[in-house]
């Protein structure tokens, strides 16, 4: 029976040695959706992505990835994958066509057809210039659209990408992006991890994961109306002083400055935050107007992030 | 069909890799010259030219036949002719001469008499190998005993055969040194082919692809043998060439010989391939079994010669196998048939050592 998520995990772990990596992870991803993995370095991103693809054995629990049971016979997986791993793993010693062309052969795609369809992975990956130039003297951003034109050759189902734009410019990750939502729409499932904010925004859901856990997931409107914070914006001509003077309160559980701003987080049960930071700023002599604003994602992951006492202040 | 396709992927990736990798390229033609040159002439085990003194005191006619005679052999030197045994040692103390041969006044006498000596060496001892040319110089006087019995001179040529000290020449040592270079040019190459695709990161790649553990394993190993029997030829080429190594047995079952023996090294490369984590230690592993196949096989040493535990090590080792097969075939013209005993062991050995490879390679990461 077609499920209707791609993946569907039930308390994923992941244990290695005393440290618990990813803990009892619950994630669905239905079809069709570019859903992401959000958290900072060392939070379990890549490896339950190398558990759902097999790589890895799951200390507990399991999960379906599209009809298979991992753990289990990962070989009838494979032809519907694709991985791309986070650091560049085509060979550097070979040209981007005979890497292309070494994939085709590796998951056998139909000899008749494999020439159009290298010659349409090189235009719509912008590779043509580079075809017989050697993969380990490319540049970044045309490294990472060769291991994608790589990872989407034989039309996998699922599309696994482990910080796909972590070595690129904004350019070539506005141009990657494009090209992820041109396969989605196309029907390819697509679990990007990432720790950029703007990525995670364009993502259809995400789950936010930190230390192996995900503490929150939803489309990132969900996710923005329901972070449980007010947002305190602060204009002023010395943002250093304010937020020294915002230190000392209580309430105020976390105080970022952005540039000449200020964002000021102040849970949700504090009926007037504005009153709270504009207090403040009064007591220490401080010229600076307070804005209520909307939170963004990155608000929304400060928030959960955060411990639970620091969140209860 | 599909799994064939994927083998011939692999296949030809890892021929495309190294000839791009000059370094390497570069090591299969010149490791296997550059060792045989350095072996065939450095590891000469043909004593020649033991720097000589000579106290003659007898001064007789038969004495001064003998001291030419032991300068025809060419195994000593003379470089000084003194008057005392004194003098002698004095020369051996300072590292001048190796040998000093003392002829008693009674030279001529003691020659007719069994029971005595009638020349005395003296060896600088603190060199095992010089002492042992001393020792077989030792009978000389001996045999000399005899022809002066006898009276025939028509014997000379040969005292000159029994006196050759050459036991072991660059006949001997080709067809063993066949075998260390392969053992350390294939155990390496592959050694380092898993790890350094671990290291680089494609492994991550590979493994998630439809490829499987023995098609990656094979795929891997073929180009290699083919190399292994180019530097065979090499090795032949230019043993014949400069050292006139024959080859008396069939050159087919050399190549079956080496074809055994290769597939033996392979399957031990990738075997550690598969335990280590870095480059540098597969480099590490594959110098700790190179060092017993040169010292245990019976290349260096005389297998019968070493104690027991060692020769249960060398019977392990594939490289032991191999010189006995090539040294039964290039020098004494067996046949492998007649070798199978050696054949069968490099045969079981590569199957175990590829079956575990295969087995440690599991498509997982943890």
């Amino acid at each position: 029976m077609r499920s209707e998520f791609a993946i569907d995990a039930r308390g994923l772990s992941k244990d290695f040695g005393a440290l618990r990596a990813v803990d009892g992870l619950e994630l669905r991803v239905p079809r069709g959706q570019i859903y992401g993995f959000l958290g900072p370095n060392g939070s379990g991103k890549s490896t339950t992505i190398r558990m759902l693809c097999g790589l890895l054995t799951p200390s507990e629990g399991t999960a379906n990835v599209l009809g298979t049971d991992v753990p289990g016979d990962a070989r009838q997986l494979r032809p519907k994958i694709g991985y791309m791993t986070q650091k560049f793993s085509l060979f550097g010693d070979m040209t981007v066509i005979e890497n292309l062309k070494f994939i085709a052969a590796i998951y056998s795609y139909p000899v008749e057809r494999r020439r159009q369809r290298m010659e349409d992975l090189l235009e719509r990956y912008d590779l043509q210039e580079q075809r017989r130039q050697l993969a380990g003297t490319m540049s970044g951003g045309q490294r990472q659209r060769l291991a994608l034109a790589c990872a989407v050759l034989h039309r996998p189902e699922l599309l696994l990408l482990d910080e796909p734009t972590s070595a690129v410019d904004p350019q070539s990750r506005r141009d990657f992006w494009a090209n992820l939502f041109r396969l989605a729409e196309a029907g390819t499932t697509i679990l990007v991890s990432t720790h950029y904010m703007d990525e995670a925004e364009r993502c259809h859901r995400l789950a936010i994961l930190d230390r192996g856990v995900k503490v929150a997931d939803g489309t990132p409107q969900e996710l923005q109306s329901g972070c449980g914070m007010h947002i305190v914006e602060v204009l002023g001509d010395d943002p250093y002083a304010a937020q020294a003077a915002l230190h000392g309160v209580r309430e105020a559980v976390s105080v970022t400055q952005l540039g000449v701003r200020l964002r000021v987080l102040i849970p949700e049960h504090h009926d007037d935050p504005l009153a709270i930071v504009e207090r403040a700023l009064r007591e220490h002599g401080i010229e600076a107007s307070a804005t209520l604003t909307h939170p963004t994602l990155e608000d929304v992951f400060v928030a959960v992030t955060m411990k639970p006492e620091e969140r209860a202040a | 069909m599909k799994s064939l396709s994927r083998l011939f992927a692999i296949v030809s990736k890892e021929v495309r890799q190294l000839s791009r990798d000059r370094l390497t390229f570069g090591m299969i033609v010149g490791l296997p010259i550059i060792q045989i040159l350095l072996f065939g002439y450095a590891i000469n085990t043909d004593v020649r030219n033991l720097k000589t003194a000579i106290a003659n005191t007898a001064g007789s006619h038969l004495s001064r036949q003998f001291v030419a005679e032991l300068g025809q052999t060419q195994v000593v030197d003379i470089v000084a002719v003194v008057t005392s045994a004194d003098d002698l040692e004095h020369l051996l103390r300072r590292g001048d001469i190796s040998i000093g041969v003392y002829i008693p006044p009674d030279f001529d006498r003691r020659t007719v008499d069994s029971t005595r000596g009638a020349v005395q060496l003296l060896v600088d001892g603190s060199d095992p190998t010089i002492l042992g040319v001393a020792n077989q110089l030792r009978e000389m006087p001996l045999h000399f005993d005899a022809i002066s019995r006898t009276g025939s001179s028509a014997r000379n040529i040969e005292v000159r055969a029994y006196y050759n000290p050459e036991r072991r020449t660059p006949v001997n040592i080709v067809p063993g040194l066949m075998g260390i270079i392969l053992t350390m040019t294939m155990m390496l190459f592959t050694a380092v082919a898993i790890v350094r695709e671990r290291e680089r990161g494609n492994l991550e790649l590979l493994i998630n692809t439809p490829v499987s553990s023995a098609e990656l394993m094979i795929g891997k190993v073929i180009p290699y043998i083919v190399i292994g029997l180019i530097q065979l030829a090499l090795i032949l080429g230019v043993g014949s060439l400069l050292f006139d190594v024959p080859v008396r047995g069939s050159i087919l079952d050399l190549y079956m010989a080496a074809a055994l023996f290769i597939g033996a090294n392979l399957g031990l490369g990738l075997f550690i391939s598969t335990a280590v984590k870095t480059q540098f230690q597969a480099m590490q592993m594959t110098v700790f079994i190179l060092l017993p196949s040169i010292l245990l096989s019976g290349f260096m040493f005389p297998f019968d010669g070493m104690p027991r535990l060692a020769q249960w090590i060398g019977e392990i080792l594939p490289t032991t196998h191999f010189i006995r097969l090539t040294r039964g075939i290039m020098l004494r013209d067996a046949g492998i048939g007649e070798l199978w005993p050696e054949a069968l062991h490099l045969a079981v050995f590569t199957a175990v050592a590829m079956t575990a490879a295969a087995a440690r390679f599991t498509k997982r990461l943890d």
